[in-house]
């Protein structure tokens, strides 16, 4: 019979109140668990996501509420850059941009109100996000509907193409071959007449984009009313550039000879929200490329060039890192109360026990012995308690993942988060810790006066 | 010789300060596979003296030597392993661990020796004390004599050279006190086992071919047996 199975006796003979010293640690670790994980899925929201894309350009103004609009679809755009702006961006050259993506946004649906972005089909060509390996992480796009009936197209090809997130599908129950309406951003809730056509389906990706529906920018500006004025746009032009271009000044003429009708809506009166920018070549290359194209555009007045990665970092900082800091502390503290709570139970139960340890000791157990008997017992009631604590954890997150799933927060229940590693060698430090009061009991017991009481 | 005693002498503080002599003997031994029996008043000093043997207490001074070995001279962690390994003791209220079932009673008796707890003997051990039906009860469960013949198993089951007795059957009804005194002395003359076994009964004590008076050979300078231990 060894040290443990003598621990697990006394453990076993007070079962009551060890089954309720454990509970109150596996109630503090589990909370600690859920606060780990959720802590995992907010970086992964904000930062990972963040990854996507080396620069973002956009207005001149917040650079944060830049990145979080565009990347995160949380707010309001601000005003939008010509589409001239984009086009001469990507065509000029020694600036070492890979991709330039436009996007276009202040549209909802007018199911379940998720945000509109028009784009191009080169969006779903970039990755969405890196792991922390590094490894890029690509859209799957389901092109054939769940019945297998409709076969779209996948990407915004066609004008009036949408492709949708995997959010976006659930809560409103679309698939491909789903006609959908938007709603005008504005506050008037006018409802556009144009209607888009499911033709692909985001896979869940965790990020914002499960939550979006995605449309051709040229479908975008086709909608009735979302076309800048002519007059407006030239004004914006010149404003914004110096001169006018020559595409505005044939869009100035053909507007003069009779309007241009329902085609294309001239590059004039076309605008982007922000552009999403990769930068090719090896890490200084980057480096360097990133910062002369932000410092070219920054010591402008009409647009600016951020990185997304910092942004989202130090807004992590400042304002995520305190309240998990406040979190943890405060699940800290209540592991530590349940190993006060231990350390009580075993301190109470040394009286009673205190026998028992006498004529472990008359029959030879040494005195480090009955030390280490007592310190395995609050080992056991530690570690029993903290496992309970990760499986309650666990089937808490899974029980709570379908309802996470609805924020578009993609929720694996089995992934463990690294700092619960930390918590076991945590918990035994604990234990040992609590138990040596009640261990050093036990060790100073005097056998012959207690076997004689 | 399997037991050596020499000018041993033990005393307990007082709360006053003061001290208490109990002990003050100058020699006794016990040979190999001896039995003997050690009478004495209640008081006299007789647990004391089991305690001083079995290393449980420190004497204040002399000598105690068993198996030639001189054990009240070794480091208290020694002395812990050498009592688990050489000494089984017998108690007069059984001192069995009430969470534990016999055979696991059995089984913590070999846990503090060296080398690996054997379940078989343990069984044989509670076999030989007819308590094979009773393997999984709880102390709480067996009469008083049982819960005595598991405690004898138990003594027995790290084949001690010496077995120490503190009254043996003196909790136990008088339809098993010979049946326990029987087991004890069986398996100590099996196995060539040392008994010493206090009593204050005559009954037990003339069954001995040694009988021994503690008060006399055990001279402590002031004490009485109203105030020693």
């Amino acid at each position: 019979m060894n040290l443990w199975a003598i621990a697990i006796k006394s453990v076993r003979q007070r079962a009551l109140a060890s089954a309720l010293t454990s509970l109150s640690v596996a109630l503090g670790v589990m909370l600690m668990v859920v606060v780990l994980v959720a802590n995992g899925m907010v970086e992964r929201m904000f930062v990972q996501t963040a990854t996507g894309y080396d620069l973002i350009v956009g207005p001149k103004g917040s650079q944060l509420e830049l990145v979080l609009t565009s990347i995160y679809r949380i707010g309001v755009a601000g005003e939008p850059l010509p589409y001239r702006f984009y086009r001469e961006l990507t065509s000029a050259k020694n600036n070492r941009i890979s991709d330039a993506v436009p996007i276009t946004m202040g549209d909802v649906t007018q199911q379940g109100g998720f945000p509109i972005v028009g784009t191009t089909p080169a969006y779903f060509a970039l990755p969405y996000m890196h792991e922390s390996d590094g490894t890029p992480k690509r859209f799957r796009i389901r092109t054939r509907s769940l019945d297998g009936q409709h076969s779209g197209e996948g990407l915004i090809r066609n004008p009036f193409d949408a492709t949708i997130g995997a959010v976006v599908a659930r809560q409103n129950g679309w698939d491909v071959g789903t006609k959908l309406k938007l709603v005008h951003g504005g506050s008037d809730g006018h409802v556009h007449d144009e209607e888009f056509t499911v033709s692909g389906v985001l896979e869940a990706t965790g990020t914002p984009n499960d939550r979006t529906v995605f449309v051709h920018v040229d479908g975008f500006y086709m909608i009735s009313g979302h076309e800048k004025p002519l007059s407006e746009a030239v004004a914006r032009e010149l404003e914004f550039f110096g001169n006018i271009s020559e595409e505005s000044q044939k869009a100035i003429e053909a507007e003069t000879a009779g309007g241009h009708g329902h085609g294309p809506v001239p590059e004039a009166q076309k605008e982007v929200t922000a552009i999403l920018v990769n930068i090719q070549g090896d890490v200084g290359e980057k480096v360097l490329a990133e910062s002369r194209l932000m410092s070219g555009l920054n010591e402008g007045v009409q647009a600016q060039a951020v990185k997304p990665i910092v942004q989202i970092d130090r807004m992590m900082q400042t304002l995520v890192g305190p309240i998990r800091t406040l979190l943890m502390g405060l699940t800290s503290l209540i592991i530590a109360v349940s190993g006060i709570g231990i350390f009580v139970s075993i301190y109470n139960s040394m009286a009673d026990r205190k026998k028992e340890i006498a004529i472990m000791r008359a029959l030879g157990a040494r005195r480090q012995t009955v030390l280490t008997v007592i310190l395995a017992e609050s080992t056991l009631l530690c570690v029993v308690g903290g496992l309970g604590g990760f499986v309650l954890a666990h089937l808490l997150i899974l029980a709570c993942s379908p309802i996470v799933a609805g924020y578009g927060l993609v929720v694996d229940p089995w992934t463990f988060a690294w700092g619960e590693l930390v918590l076991l060698p945590v918990l035994v430090a604990l234990a040992s810790l609590v138990g040596f009061v009640p261990g050093m009991t036990a060790y100073r017991t005097d056998v012959a006066q207690t076997l004689s009481d | 010789m399997s037991l050596l005693l020499e000018n041993i002498s033990k005393s307990y503080r007082e709360p006053d300060g003061g001290s208490l002599p109990v002990l003050e003997i100058e020699r006794f031994e016990m040979a190999r596979g001896e039995q003997m029996a050690l009478v004495g008043a209640s008081g006299g000093g007789k647990t004391t003296l089991l305690n001083v043997i079995s290393g449980i207490t420190s004497p204040d001074s002399g000598r105690v030597v068993i198996d030639d070995t001189l054990v009240s001279e070794m480091p208290e962690a020694v002395r812990d392993r050498f009592r688990a390994e050489r000494i089984g003791f017998v108690y007069q209220t059984f001192n069995l661990l009430p969470a534990f079932t016999a055979l696991e009673n059995v089984l913590l008796g070999m846990s503090f020796a060296r080398g690996r707890v054997d379940r078989q003997r343990a069984l044989e051990l509670l076999e030989s004390v007819g308590l094979t039906h009773r393997l999984n009860h709880r102390p709480g469960q067996l009469s008083v004599g049982e819960q005595q013949r598991v405690a004898v198993a138990r003594a027995l089951s790290n084949r001690p050279s010496l077995l120490l007795a503190d009254e043996p059957t003196a909790n136990v009804d008088l339809a098993n006190q010979q049946t326990i005194l029987d087991l004890i002395r069986t398996a100590c003359t099996a196995d060539s086992v040392a008994l010493l076994l206090v009593t204050h009964s005559g009954e037990v004590a003339e069954q001995f071919d040694r009988v021994e008076r503690l008060d006399e050979f055990n001279t402590p300078a002031t004490v009485t047996p109203e105030t020693s231990r």
